[in-house]
């Protein structure tokens, strides 16, 4: 091998491909067969993280950033000026191999800019992973890029060789899209898609009947979003978001804040931040929507189309809604548990274990670790000494506030106004 | 005055102890591994000998009396080498023997201690099982060297073993002087002499073979090109690889 030529490429290719946000490399179920080499049946692992915080857990490259589409908002995009390379298909093979043997990496994300054609790209993509599996024995974890518009029969032959099937719908609203991403349709994103949505519901179906039925996508498939790239509300984020999860049983919705990239003027000027602590509460409440029990419409809805900066979207809703406390944790059950402010889900899991063999008290649930921060004005326990005073929201408020503090403190002040000023947009 | 049994710090060696402690019914003991011992002139001291039998009597008892879920947390929490670990897990397993549930009661402080130090046996044990970094040696065995806070390596083997099935590999805990060395069929326990030059970039050529070092470039090279620069957060990149692991990975080698 040509270490010098492959040095190069990899910089390249892993440099294009570093936006995709996903390196998730859990809940697929190929365990090793055959003495083969890699065994992904397992949680997934973190190798490293880079110095911005994120996890390396796959090798994430592109098959080439030669590209035909033109998106403002992509690196690759054929008008930009950058250096292009290709890899072939036998230097990924060897480099996935070499890096899982020496425990540097969980698998392989490849993705690849568009040459060609949709199905020219995406046949290299699959014959990719179907090297690693049938030549190599290889049990880690593959995640491949559904290129949009490939066609049914590639979509067919790609979730047998990967865990993991993704397209990305880059902007959370149609209108957006159009604006910055002239030569893509929606309807090409939400083809493959559809079709990996019922491959798996077919295998789940012919895997009852049929012990043998080939594995198909095990860890299912996920998408991404770029936000602030084109002013959309959280509320049009959440909703596109909540959509996927419902209509394709994603896995996951990654939300990706823009990071400036091009002198556009369709776009955030180059040196605007990047909407990290935006970013940050729209995972939150990804997460309230799929392990806490929220529906969308009590997080965000038309009196509400935006997120709260300052704190998090279950104290937000919590202050909203004071009706609904204070809850005993004594009594109450798992749902309302889980909407007490600073009280996780591993902690409602605790307390529902520990309440059985006695009465918790202030001093119990401080041990199991709930924030008592927060948690404090909104729950009832088996001790006299609880909060008497009916006070408002807003009072709790700046009452929690005054006695927490964020990482995020230095950003509130002047990202506040900006968000405020394009909060006039209606919800569907 | 209290009677402290003074075992070789094992496991088998912690459970002989823990039969005596039910065969002799000490009014007050502790239970001290020899590395730790403090002389204390109004302490009577007990020297326990490692006994396979009554070592495996009390594990039975554990397992079927209180469960195979809470001997699996008893087991972990040994390895935290944390010093207060004999005492807690002698209250656990007393606790469990009279009936009481040491998995999941919460509101019990030992239960929760007991929790606590699986907690971080096993986070420690996942470190491992992400921060290994292998290289190959001209012998064609895949080598890591790692300094756990606790002693992982025993949860680390069946991780490894299924993951590398055809290769070998050798992972070595520099601070424990241990390793486990899989031969292609089983993974077991070895003591080596490693030489100290065999981190010196100068011997590498000596010892890996020529690829490794092109590999372990090409992965320092991905790392770079991989991170977001405008994104920066040393402070999340620090918490979530900690200084003191740095000196055994790849990447962050000079």
């Amino acid at each position: 091998m040509n270490f010098e030529r492959i040095k190069e490429k990899l910089n390249i290719l892993a440099d294009a491909a570093k936006y995709d946000v996903s390196c998730s490399s859990s809940g697929s179920k190929r365990a090793n067969k055959n003495k083969g080499l890699g065994d992904s049946s397992g949680m997934g692992i973190c190798h490293t993280y880079t110095e911005d915080g994120r996890c390396v857990s796959l090798l994430k490259i592109l098959l080439t950033n030669h590209c035909i589409f033109d998106c403002a908002y992509c690196v690759t995009r054929k008008s930009n000026d950058v250096k292009r390379a290709a890899f072939k298909v036998q230097e990924v093979v060897n480099l996935t191999i070499n890096f899982y043997r020496r425990n540097y990496i969980e698998g392989l994300f490849l993705s690849s800019g568009i040459f060609k054609n949709a199905d020219y790209t995406m046949e290299r993509l699959v014959l990719v992973a179907k090297k690693l599996r049938l030549e190599e024995n290889f049990n880690g974890y593959i995640h491949l890029k559904s290129i949009p518009g490939a066609s049914d029969e590639l979509m067919r032959e790609a979730g047998l060789y990967a865990d993991r099937l993704s397209v990305n719908i880059e902007i959370p609203t149609e209108q957006g899209l159009k604006l910055l991403a002239p030569d893509k349709k929606r309807e090409d994103f939400i083809k493959p898609m559809r079709k990996v949505k019922n491959e798996i519901i077919q295998y789940k179906s012919e895997k009852k009947l049929i012990k043998s039925t080939p594995i198909y996508a095990p860890a299912g498939q996920s998408t991404q979003m770029i936000i602030g790239a084109t002013g959309e509300t959280d509320a049009q984020i959440m909703y596109t978001s909540a959509y996927f999860y419902k209509e394709f049983q994603m896995k996951r919705v990654y939300y990706s804040g823009y990071i400036p990239i091009s002198h556009d003027e369709r776009l955030p000027s180059i040196g605007t931040d990047v909407p990290m602590l935006r970013e940050n509460r729209l995972y939150q409440t990804d997460w309230l929507l799929r392990f806490y029990g929220f529906s969308i419409q009590e997080l965000l809805n038309k009196e509400h189309p935006n997120l709260e900066t300052d704190i998090d979207p279950k104290l937000s809703w919590a202050l909203r809604n004071l009706q609904h406390f204070p809850v005993d944790v004594n009594y109450a059950d798992r749902r309302l548990l889980a909407r007490i402010p600073g009280v996780g889900m591993r902690s409602v899991d605790k307390i529902i274990n520990a309440r059985r063999y006695r009465k918790l008290g202030w001093e119990h649930l401080k041990a199991i670790g709930i924030s008592m921060n927060r948690a404090q004005y909104f729950l009832v326990c088996a001790s006299s000494q609880f909060e008497t005073k009916d006070r408002t929201a807003a009072q709790l408020k700046s009452l929690i506030m005054g006695t927490s503090s964020s990482k995020w403190r230095g950003a509130y002040s002047s990202q506040l106004n900006l968000f405020e000023s394009n909060a006039n947009v209606t919800v569907s | 005055m209290i009677d402290q049994y003074i075992y070789d710090g094992t496991f088998e060696g912690f459970l002989t102890a823990v039969f005596e402690v039910y065969d002799r019914k000490p009014t007050r003991v502790k239970i001290v591994s020899e590395r730790l011992v403090t002389v204390n002139f109004f302490d009577e001291e007990h020297t326990i000998y490692t006994d396979q039998a009554k070592s495996d009597r009390v594990w039975k008892g554990i397992e079927y009396r209180i469960g195979k879920k809470a001997g699996n947390l008893i087991y972990k929490a040994f390895l935290s080498e944390q010093s207060d670990r004999e005492q807690v897990l002698l209250r656990i397993i007393k606790k469990g023997f009279k009936g009481e549930n040491v998995t999941d009661n919460f509101a019990d402080i030992d239960v929760l201690r007991l929790t606590n130090l699986v907690k971080i046996v096993g986070r420690e044990k996942h470190r491992m099982d992400a921060f290994i970094r292998f290289r190959l040696t001209k012998d064609n065995v895949y080598f890591a060297e790692v300094e756990p806070d606790f002693d992982t390596l025993p949860l680390n083997a069946i991780h490894f073993k299924n993951r590398y099935a055809d290769q070998k590999w050798l992972i070595y805990d520099r601070c424990r002087n241990y390793g486990i060395f899989y031969d292609l069929k089983t993974v077991n326990y070895v003591q080596l002499e490693i030489s100290n030059d065999i981190n010196s970039s100068l011997a590498a050529p000596f010892y890996f073979t020529h690829d490794e070092m092109h590999y372990q470039d090409l992965w320092k090279n991905y790392f770079k090109s991989t991170n977001i620069p405008s994104r920066k957060n040393m402070r999340l990149h620090l918490q979530h690889v900690p200084k003191r692991y740095w000196k055994y990975l790849s990447e962050k080698q000079p």
